[in-house]
């Protein structure tokens, strides 16, 4: 008995007596322990990295993602090499592709590329270029790289069916798989946080609603139903309605998770004694939910919403492969990989499986990403 | 037990039929109704269309009456007679047309449910008994390739890496001539020599989502008291581990299952299609391009109660094993 | 260092033991600082100090149930049953054959909280059956039967139904009853409980002591009983040894540490203890000052330095020799070796 209160009194002690770190904004805290995870920070630059790809996609791509030629049909990535040998056999900074040799395959009737080491054409940085908008909005007429010969093809990861540049294609579908992975979430999150925040602020009747319907949207299996709205949208609607469209049928799935996050949350902080005394001093219900529970769990919805990020891409991919997403002007890396179903296709342009690999390292950093954010946001949780 | 069992009984058949709402909304979605369209094909096609037949079905389907008659039309006739419509790309019922594929993805979902476990339970122990050893890394590498690899990624490049290795297409379930033989040792050898593919792109996933949560639930479970007494008792490592632990932690697995088939049902209309299998998903996205509204409902539904009756085993499975639910502990 | 046998041969000895915890981002901790303990048989000895002393672990090495992080450096603890040699089990191999043999048959041990201690899916009759199993080579139903007079004797009513009972179906206190008759399954030599009562109410804390004072004259075991009550050590103990912080200051009977308490550690916990008195003759209750400080801030000589009120210069230093007081009653304490006469004003 004796020794029972001593424990406790020692227990109190060792709280008091631990060095109180000084006063550190929630955020800041969560940046320091977000930075222990190396795993993390590196993912926060690859994704920050494809954003700025995405961002900056006219400047980046070489050429127009549309601009096909009919001598290039399936040529094979060129790769960059930069040094050139000297005829003494010494090396010099000379960034080039080199040019094709085309045979045509007379069994096959094909035309075959083979790249010819001979053939050196320079690549230019920086150079001057058609004037385009950057992101719709910055004037601007210099583009990242490119060559400058007159039709000198310039294929650094290859060309698909119709002879387009897949680098260029790529990088304008990373604008639109992230954007709209972006999209989707921003949307979900909206959804979420007014449902889940309603049901879980409020409890009851509309709560038990509520979760009985997130429950069964989760039971169910996304891609049909994801099919089965996608199918039912018009066919002569334009690329912007059809990217609109997309990003609502995901989000209509997607809120639930949010949801369910939310109102866990705002579930275990209603009896919180911050909210009671706010309550007590008559705080209206959205000043209490504003300003004293949502910032308190804004780093945990921050971090749900961006593990929610990859489902959304993947599900925009996938849709799109199957194609009833996206439709073919618009260049997404699901479009890009619809070229890639067929095994023929395949077996000659093994390079057009690209896509799927920036899918793969996009969906990883981000998940490592989220991870390190969630365990930064609740260092007790799991 | 029997209060347990009728309570999820209950759950399931209120989830089939808000499963039957949905499918029933996609019916609707499109633009026009199923007899505008059939219509149409039929004069496409040239064919005469015959006003009797017309008025028949649209009584039969209630056309042009209030959703809710049409629902209860079109519902009543699945549940009472087994009518699922009519397709009118294939010209003919619905019912004829689904239940082979959907046998097959049955098959190849269970199938892919039960190499998951096969391989991600021992894993998972493995993982989770030598925390932070070289074989734990490689697992938790392993899983998070598995879940980032989009699955049909993953049978596309299958399909790519068998092509130019030995030279062969893989695809579809069964050699030619095999496909409506009897099952037979020869059948079944055809059967597996080609299902290995998509049942690996399907396990894949669930597998590494498998692992990570068992090494966790194992990882607490191996902290816990009882873990302690069974070693006091004098059993051996193994068996404590296995008796013990391992017991625990595979309870909350099985309740995963709830979660697992709609996302391996999902997958496996994807992988369906890449890989070419005559199971539902393909006929689902042949049925949705072309405005074949009955099919893709009844496929939909069909795969969505697949998913319902897939979790009410697993409800019903993890009360038989855990008696802390059959009994209503905490 | 000589142990003064008590009339029995002791059945268990723990001599000069050091158990040290490791971690990659710390320092170590010695937990356990060079114990002595000796258990005989039929008699009890009660471990006491606070939580973090070191009690438990002391404890949990005997089976060598430590985590792996811990190491018992130094020390033996040798077990020596009277028809069988003697074995050192801290020189046995974790998961060898001869430590499962004792594990369970020769030593067993009752834990703190029996709804964790016990394993939630499988059965009460099934997790006592395996003892039996495992050590005696019986059959699951001859082992049942076993099972089924083991639970009457530890006191469950209804016990061929219980037996098919989940833990969680049963009372603390019963659970605790089947907890005790897996251990006495395999009648061991020596049983350990560590905190046995601790997690349950004071009324059934009492049946549970009565209940294990009987089973010992019944079986004769030795009994290593852990607690930080030391009402309960009044109540069962013969002998007592104090922990504090890893070492034990005092031991010897229970009689002559609770009558003459040597070590101020002792002392002051014997002047925390309310007692039944009139209102007039009242005193106080002094706790103890001060507050146990963290392993790592533990003094290098006497552990209780930082709170003891008679401490002077050599005490936080130099680490006290264990001194014989008495028959059988040891205490670590500089104040017994420089001032024997003061050290009990």
């Amino acid at each position: 008995m004796a020794v029972d209160t001593m424990t406790h009194t020692s227990m109190a002690a060792e709280a008091a007596g631990m060095p109180r770190a000084k006063r550190e904004s929630h955020f800041g805290l969560m940046w320091r322990r977000f930075k222990r995870h190396r795993l993390a920070l590196v993912s926060l630059w690859i994704v920050i990295a494809f954003y700025l790809v995405a961002l900056l996609a006219e400047f980046l791509a070489p050429t127009d993602p549309s601009a096909y030629s009919a001598r290039y049909t399936y040529a094979p990535p060129q790769g960059i090499q930069f040094f050139s040998t000297n005829e003494d056999g010494s090396w010099r900074f000379f960034p080039h592709v080199n040019g094709y040799a085309s045979e045509v395959d007379p069994k096959a009737m094909r035309r075959t590329f083979v790249l010819d080491p001979e053939v050196e054409i320079p690549v230019q940085f920086f150079i001057p270029s058609e004037p385009y908008m950057l992101a719709g909005v910055i004037p601007m007429s210099v583009k990242f790289m490119g060559v400058t010969e007159a039709r000198a093809p310039f294929y650094i990861l290859g060309a698909d069916r119709l002879g387009r540049d897949l680098l260029s294609r790529l990088i304008h579908g990373t604008r639109i798989s992230l954007s709209i992975g972006l999209a989707g979430v921003t949307l979900s999150l909206f959804f979420g946080i007014v449902v889940g925040g309603f049901a879980g602020y409020y409890g009851g009747l509309f709560d038990s609603a509520v979760m009985r319907i997130i429950e069964f949207i989760r039971s169910m299996p996304t891609i049909p139903l994801w099919l089965g709205l996608a199918a039912a949208m018009p066919k002569d609607w334009s690329a912007l309605q059809t990217y609109f469209a997309i990003t609502i049928i995901l989000s209509l799935i997607g809120w639930t998770e949010l949801a369910r996050v939310v109102r866990g949350r705002f579930l275990s902080l209603r009896t919180e004694d911050f909210v009671t005394a706010a309550q007590l001093d008559g705080a209206s219900d959205w000043r209490i939910i504003t300003r004293h529970m949502v910032p308190s769990f804004m780093s945990h919805i921050i971090a749900a919403a961006t593990l929610a990020i990859p489902g959304m891409i993947l599900a925009e991919t996938a849709l799109s492969f199957l194609g009833l997403g996206l439709q073919a002007p618009i260049v997404s890396w699901g479009t890009l990989l619809q070229d890639a179903q067929n095994i023929r296709t395949l077996a000659s342009a093994p390079w057009l499986l690209t896509p799927g690999l920036c899918v793969i390292v996009v969906i990883l950093a981000m998940n490592f990403f989220g991870d390190g954010l969630r365990d930064a946001a609740d260092p007790h949780g799991r | 037990m029997l209060g347990f069992f009728g309570k999820r009984l209950i759950a399931m058949v209120l989830t089939m039929w808000a499963v039957s709402f949905v499918a029933f909304a996609i019916i609707q979605l499109p633009p026009g109704d199923y007899l505008t369209t059939y219509m149409a094909t039929l004069a496409a096609n040239g064919d005469r269309v015959d006003p009797a037949t017309i008025e028949a079905l649209r009584r039969q389907y209630g056309f042009g009456e209030p959703y809710i008659i049409q629902y209860w039309k079109w519902i009543s006739g699945i549940v009472l007679r087994g009518d699922f419509g009519q397709s009118f790309e294939w010209k003919a019922p619905v019912t004829t047309l689904i239940w082979g594929r959907l046998g097959n993805s049955i098959l190849l979902e269970g199938l892919a449910v039960i190499v998951m476990w096969l391989v991600a339970v021992p894993i998972g122990i493995y993982a989770a008994v030598r925390k932070y050893s070289l074989g734990d890394y490689l697992a938790t590498i392993g899983g998070f390739l598995g879940l980032a690899i989009p699955n049909f990624f993953f049978a596309l490049i299958l399909m790519y890496l068998s092509f130019v290795w030995f030279g062969e297409t893989i695809g579809g379930l069964f050699s030619p001539g095999m496909e409506t033989a009897r099952w037979s040792p020869a059948r079944i050898w055809d059967f597996l020599s080609h299902a290995w593919a998509p049942i690996l792109v399907l396990a894949t996933a669930g597998t590494a989502e498998l692992i990570r949560i068992l090494r966790a639930n194992l990882l607490d479970e191996l902290k816990k008291p009882y873990v302690t007494t069974a070693r006091a008792k004098g059993l051996s490592e193994f068996r404590t581990i296995l008796k013990y632990p391992v017991r625990v932690a595979l309870n909350p697995l099985i309740s995963t299952i709830g979660w697992l088939l709609p996302a391996l049902v999902s997958s496996s209309v994807l992988v369906s299609v890449v890989l070419n299998l005559p199971t539902a998903g393909p006929l689902l996205l042949r049925s949705l391009t072309s405005q074949d509204m009955f099919l893709a409902g009844a496929i939909i539904m069909l795969l969505g109660m697949l998913t319902v009756i897939g979790t009410l085993i697993s409800d019903l499975l993890l009360a038989w094993i855990d008696p802390r639910i059959r009994y209503g502990s905490k | 260092m000589p142990l003064i046998p008590m009339g029995d041969k002791p059945i268990l000895s723990i001599s000069d033991m050091s158990i040290v915890f490791s971690s990659p981002d710390e320092a170590d901790i010695e937990a356990v600082r060079q114990v002595d303990l000796t258990l005989t048989p039929g008699k009890t000895l009660a471990l006491v100090g606070e939580s973090g002393c070191g009690k438990s672990v002391t404890a949990r090495a005997v089976l060598r149930l430590l985590d792996k992080n811990a190491d018992i450096q130094r020390g033996s603890i040798i077990f020596a049953p009277g028809d069988a040699e003697a074995t050192d089990i801290v020189q046995l191999r974790q998961d060898s054959l001869p430590l499962r043999a004792i594990r369970g048959n020769q030593i067993s041990m009752i834990f703190q909280e029996p709804m964790s201690s016990l394993s939630p899916v499988h059965t009460i009759g099934d997790q006592i059956d395996e003892m039996m199993v495992i050590h005696e080579g019986l059959k699951p139903k001859q082992a049942r039967e076993r099972t089924v007079a083991l639970l009457d004797q530890v006191g469950i009513p209804g016990a061929r139904e219980r037996a098919d009972a989940y833990p969680f179906q049963l009372s603390g206190g019963l659970r605790q009853r089947a907890m005790i008759a897996m251990a006495l399954a395999c009648t061991p030599k020596v049983l350990i409980a560590d905190e046995p009562t601790t997690a349950l109410d004071v009324t059934t804390q009492a049946q549970i002591l009565d209940l294990l004072r009987q089973l010992q004259a019944d079986f004769g075991m030795a009994m290593l009983f852990i607690t930080h009550d030391l009402g309960v050590v009044a109540e069962i103990a013969d002998e007592v040894a104090v922990m504090y912080l890893g070492d034990v200051v005092e031991q010897g009977s229970v009689f002559d540490v609770f009558a003459a308490p040597k070590h101020p550690y002792t002392q002051a916990l014997m002047s925390s203890i309310p007692k039944m008195a009139r209102k007039a003759d009242r005193v106080r209750l002094s706790p103890i000052k001060g507050t146990v400080p963290a392993p790592r801030d533990r003094p290098q000589g006497c552990a209780f330095t930082s709170r003891c009120p008679y401490a002077f210069e050599p005490c936080a230093t130099i680490r006290p020799e264990r001194t014989a007081i008495g028959d059988n009653h040891h205490a670590r304490c500089h104040l017994l070796t420089r001032q024997p006469a003061e050290a009990a004003a």
